[in-house]
């Protein structure tokens, strides 16, 4: 275990908003604790930015064990950063080394706008599931029992881990065309593998789909680098669930 | 003010369902005509929100995330209570009500709790019809497992991650709405003041986080969900963005604050590690199913653990002091978290701290691996399993169970929890204290409406694990929906509440003046250097154990840091930008007043019970002291016009139902 402190270069992406051009700009942090976490790190670089006079840079977080999905980094030249299977927030400094350079930029996406500096626009994601990534039910109280429908154990489970989706964005930032698949498909096979989600499953499917393609986001061309850097392991089975269900969604509906 | 719970009347078990019958009813083309505002998206907001916008309300619903998926609910792990009695041991609607009353050390009121208990079956049904994958048995059915102070198995979970799949049901059920147009939702908006005409909550004055500009936004009630406060002591297990202001602003315009001194601290988080920790990371409750908890018997041990000389696994069982298991025979390791907190602050102040610090103690899993490895040979008709054999089985179950805390614990620390037992410390976690709410969870403002973890309702002095997300759930599905309905009939000749009017003119000036004046001071500490001072006072005097002597320290050692604060602080940039200084600085302001409110409550209230543990008042064996005949009552603080000059009102408490006892998990 590395026990030094990190002296370190970041090279960081800064944008005042939509409208104006970025550039990079170039800061030294010192002393940074490896056992620090990667925002822990922006939060020193930004409480120097503000002792100087300088404007703190944008980045969005809140639950910093990621889970929220609002952390959003592009690390150098990765989504989240070089380890596998975490967020931004979840990202160790004892995964750099002193003297190390490191690139911070914003996703990029036509779907996902720069607001400032490493902050971008995600709602198109939300609207994707007012689309119909629910199942219509409203609230009362007179549901069947909770027990009344077994669901097998396999399927469950594979609902569940369809379901991890956090919604950050980092398949759509490490894909070359900016689709969104993976989120979507996510979202799809969950209420496509349970009893209560299959009653609309063919609407939902064509409903997000149809939503996710108005809102810009790029074809899916196979290349799997969704699966690589999804902080939740989402499975490119996913992916393959969605076509069938789509394909015979069309058949049925057109 | 005399503070009227408006419980009512007859037997405890059907004053839910005579409500129900009696309460008034808006006509469904009435409600259209009827807006109603929500702050915030988590659990108790996001199902209010959908449930209220189905029943054909318009809603506007507001959180300073990018997206309502992301409230801080979304963080829970462990899971979610519910009398179902699927396990069949014997659970009930009155033992859950039993367990919560008595967890809470007898300073919740009993109504709320019975009602919390039944409809507590109806959220799990309501959820697994949105889709909510629990977790499941062979068999297809629902599985369970146990929490501290319980002795039964009633909590559904979804592996370590209950609260995201919770929320991600109500945020689908909210989306649906959304779709429909029945929701306005307004992501990354920040309210800031509460407006208030002819006394009642009319609307509020929010900040569009993105473009700086400030916007009034007025319905016929206000409903704060806006969760808890644990962000006052810095370090804490919540989000980074969880505050106080929605509600403090509220508390300001005349909503009473009740027990504000009532704060969990869990006794199963990662420890401290240094100076640039910016949160602590709790691991779920639910590990106590399976770890055990202990420090070395020897400080010999002790010594050479922390000299890195001895490694934990080299102690034999006779060399380790399962603590909670000696002094606690009947629950063990799970004894309610107040009990578990203080006990492990017990032996680390008495010198047998394992880290590096002297603050951490072990949370083993080898016996668990051991028994779970053997369990699953046998199923696997394996004869003979070696060794290696059986904790890789076992380690295979434990990573179904836990797998993502364990990965969460690993990517933190750098060490492997399979292999060596994980180091655990006490860390706040959630505040049973909030905005004091009558039956109908409206707060002494008529029209403004507090549930979840924002309101003081349910949990009385310490709140049992898992029953956090049921009682945001039951506020905003089940109960809610309905009591609301109670104001809202007189309003649907009020018409349109107009946003215009003199008193949001005013709220909005002053909300305007307060950003420009954060802006203006420029001076030369940042606004996370107050945070911290402010933390170290609240958890070195206002934290697991209380004096008076460091109360009364605090209260002066806030005030001065408040005026400092407001000489001091340097915020950069605008208040007409997206500029989150500006946001954390206007939290941290309020945070100021909170915690010296807090302090005030504890030294004020001189008993021990729950999580507030007062030095002066405790048993012989070190346990909580309550003293019923003076302190049976719910402290709710009226806001005067001056921080430092809150005015105590007293709701008291009568238990019919239940015999007050002196808590014992021996
Ligand atoms: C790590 C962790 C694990 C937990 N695990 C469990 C568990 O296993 N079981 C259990 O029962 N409980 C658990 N809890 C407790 C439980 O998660 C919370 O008490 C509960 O989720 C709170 O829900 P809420 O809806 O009241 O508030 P939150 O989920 O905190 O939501 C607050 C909302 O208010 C919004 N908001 C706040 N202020 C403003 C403002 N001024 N303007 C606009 N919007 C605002 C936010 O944007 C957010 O949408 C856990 C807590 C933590 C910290
Ligand atoms: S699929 Fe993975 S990468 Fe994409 S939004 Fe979900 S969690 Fe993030
Ligand atoms: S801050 Fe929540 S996932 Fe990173």
């Amino acid at each position: 275990m590395a026990n030094e402190n990190l002296n370190l270069t970041l090279k960081v992406w800064r944008q005042n908003g939509p409208n104006n051009p970025g550039r990079m700009e170039t800061y030294q942090v010192k002393d940074i604790s490896p056992d620090s976490s990667f925002l822990e790190m922006m939060d020193v670089l930004n409480n120097n930015l503000i002792e100087t006079g300088k404007d703190p840079v944008a980045f969005d977080h809140d639950c910093r064990e990621g889970i929220c999905g609002s952390c959003s980094m592009f690390i150098n030249g990765e989504a989240h950063g070089p380890d596998r299977g975490v967020t931004t927030c979840q990202l160790h400094m004892r995964k750099f080394k002193s003297g190390d350079t490191i690139h911070i930029e914003p996703w990029r996406a036509k779907a996902f706008p720069v607001i400032k500096d490493l902050v971008v626009d995600r709602s198109s994601f939300d609207r994707i599931i007012q689309a119909g990534g629910f199942i219509s039910v409203n609230t009362s109280g007179n549901t069947v029992d909770a027990n009344a429908i077994p669901i097998n154990k396999e399927d469950a489970d594979k609902a569940f881990d369809a379901a991890t989706c956090i919604g950050c964005g980092a398949c759509v930032a490490s894909c070359k065309n900016a689709s969104a698949m993976l989120f979507v498909s996510a979202k799809v096979s969950q209420l496509a593998l349970l009893p209560q989600g299959r009653v609309e499953a063919e609407d939902r499917v064509l409903n997000m789909v149809h939503q996710m393609d108005e809102e810009g986001f790029g074809n899916c061309t196979n290349t799997g680098a969704c699966e690589v850097e999804c902080p939740k392991g989402i499975s490119l089975e996913n992916i393959a669930r969605m076509n069938r269900e789509y394909a015979s969604a069309l058949v049925k509906k057109g | 003010m005399a503070l009227e719970s408006k419980t009512p009347k007859g037997p405890l078990k059907d004053k839910w369902t005579n409500h129900k019958n009696d309460i008034n009813l808006v006509n469904p083309a009435n409600k259209r005509h009827i807006d109603v505002i929500v702050i915030g998206t988590g659990l108790a907001g996001g199902s209010a929100a959908a449930s209220l916008a189905e029943m054909g309300y318009k809603v506007k619903a507001f959180c300073f995330q990018d997206s309502p998926r992301r409230a801080h609910s979304i963080a829970a792990q462990g899971g979610i209570n519910a009398a179902k009695n699927y396990q069949n041991d014997g659970d009930s609607v009155h033992r859950l009500f039993y367990d919560t009353i008595k967890g809470g050390d007898y300073r919740s009121r009993e109504s709320n709790v019975h009602r919390l208990a039944e409809v507590s079956a109806s959220i799990i049904d309501q959820c697994v019809a949105q889709g909510v994958p629990f977790a499941r048995e062979y068999g297809g059915m629902l599985d369970n497992r146990s929490f501290g102070g319980v002795l039964v198995s009633r909590t559904f979970y979804a592996k370590g991650q209950t609260g995201q799949q919770l929320l991600l049901g109500a945020y689908s059920a909210m989306s649906r709405q959304i779709g429909q147009g029945h929701i306005k939702m307004y992501n990354r908006h920040e309210m800031l003041d509460l407006v208030l005409v002819d006394g009642k909550a009319r609307g509020i004055i929010a900040r569009n986080l993105i473009t700086g500009e400030i916007e009034r936004h007025s319905a016929h009630a206000v409903v704060i969900a806006s969760g808890g406060y644990g962000n006052v002591f810095f370090l804490s297990t919540n989000a980074m963005g969880s505050n106080v202001t929605a509600a403090w602003k509220a508390h300001r315009k005349g909503a009473y604050m009740a027990n504000p001194c009532f704060t969990q601290i869990h006794p199963t988080c990662i420890p401290r590690s240094g100076d640039h920790q910016s949160k602590l990371t709790l691991m779920s409750e639910s590990l106590r199913n399976d770890g055990r908890i202990w420090v070395p018997k020897n400080l010999d041990d002790v010594k050479a653990i922390r000299e890195g000389t001895k490694k934990a696994t080299a102690l034999s069982e006779e060399e380790r002091d399962y603590y909670l298991e000696r002094r606690y025979p009947s629950f063990g390791n799970l004894v309610p978290r107040d009990v578990a907190s203080r006990a492990a602050k017990e032996r680390c102040d008495a010198g047998y701290g394992v880290n590096k610090t002297g603050e951490a103690v072990y949370l083993d899993f080898s016996a668990a691996i051991q028994r779970y490895g053997k369990e699953k040979a046998v199923v696997m008709h394996i004869e003979n399993p070696s060794e290696s054999e059986v904790i890789r089985l076992g380690e295979g179950v434990i990573e179904s169970k836990y797998g993502n805390l364990f990965q969460m614990y690993e990517k933190i620390t750098d060490h492997n929890p399979y292999k060596m037992p994980m180091m655990i410390y006490p860390a706040v976690h959630y505040t049973m204290g909030g905005l004091w709410v009558d039956y109908n969870l409206m707060t002494t403002i008529p029209g403004c409406y507090a549930a979840g973890e924002a309101n003081f309702s349910d949990h009385g002095a310490n709140r049992l694990g898992a029953s956090a997300l049921m009682q945001g759930l039951a506020d905003g599905y089940f109960v809610l929906p309905y009591t609301i309905g109670d104001s809202l009939a007189k309003e649907i000749m009020t018409g349109h509440i107009d946003e215009n009017g003199p008193e949001f003119i005013k709220a909005e000036a002053e909300v305007k003046d307060r950003l420009a004046r954060l802006c203006n001071i420029n001076g030369t500490k940042t606004v996370d250097h107050f945070h911290k001072e402010l933390g170290k006072l609240m958890w070195d005097h206002v934290g697991m154990a209380r004096n008076s002597e460091g109360l009364n320290k605090a209260i002066s050692e806030i005030k001065a840091l408040r005026e400092k604060f407001w000489k001091e602080v340097k915020v950069p940039g605008t208040p007409d930008s997206f500029n989150q200084e500006l946001e954390k600085a206007g939290r941290v302001a309020d945070l100021l007043e909170l915690g010296e409110l807090m302090a005030k409550d504890a030294l004020t209230r001189e008993e021990s019970c729950g999580g507030h543990f007062r030095e002066e008042h405790q048993t012989p064996e070190g346990e909580a002291l309550r003293d019923d005949e003076n302190f049976t009552f719910v402290s709710a603080w009226e806001w005067t016009g001056d921080a430092s000059e809150a005015k105590l009102n007293k709701e008291e408490l009568t238990f019919e139902a239940v015999e007050l006892k002196q808590r014992s998990y021996k």
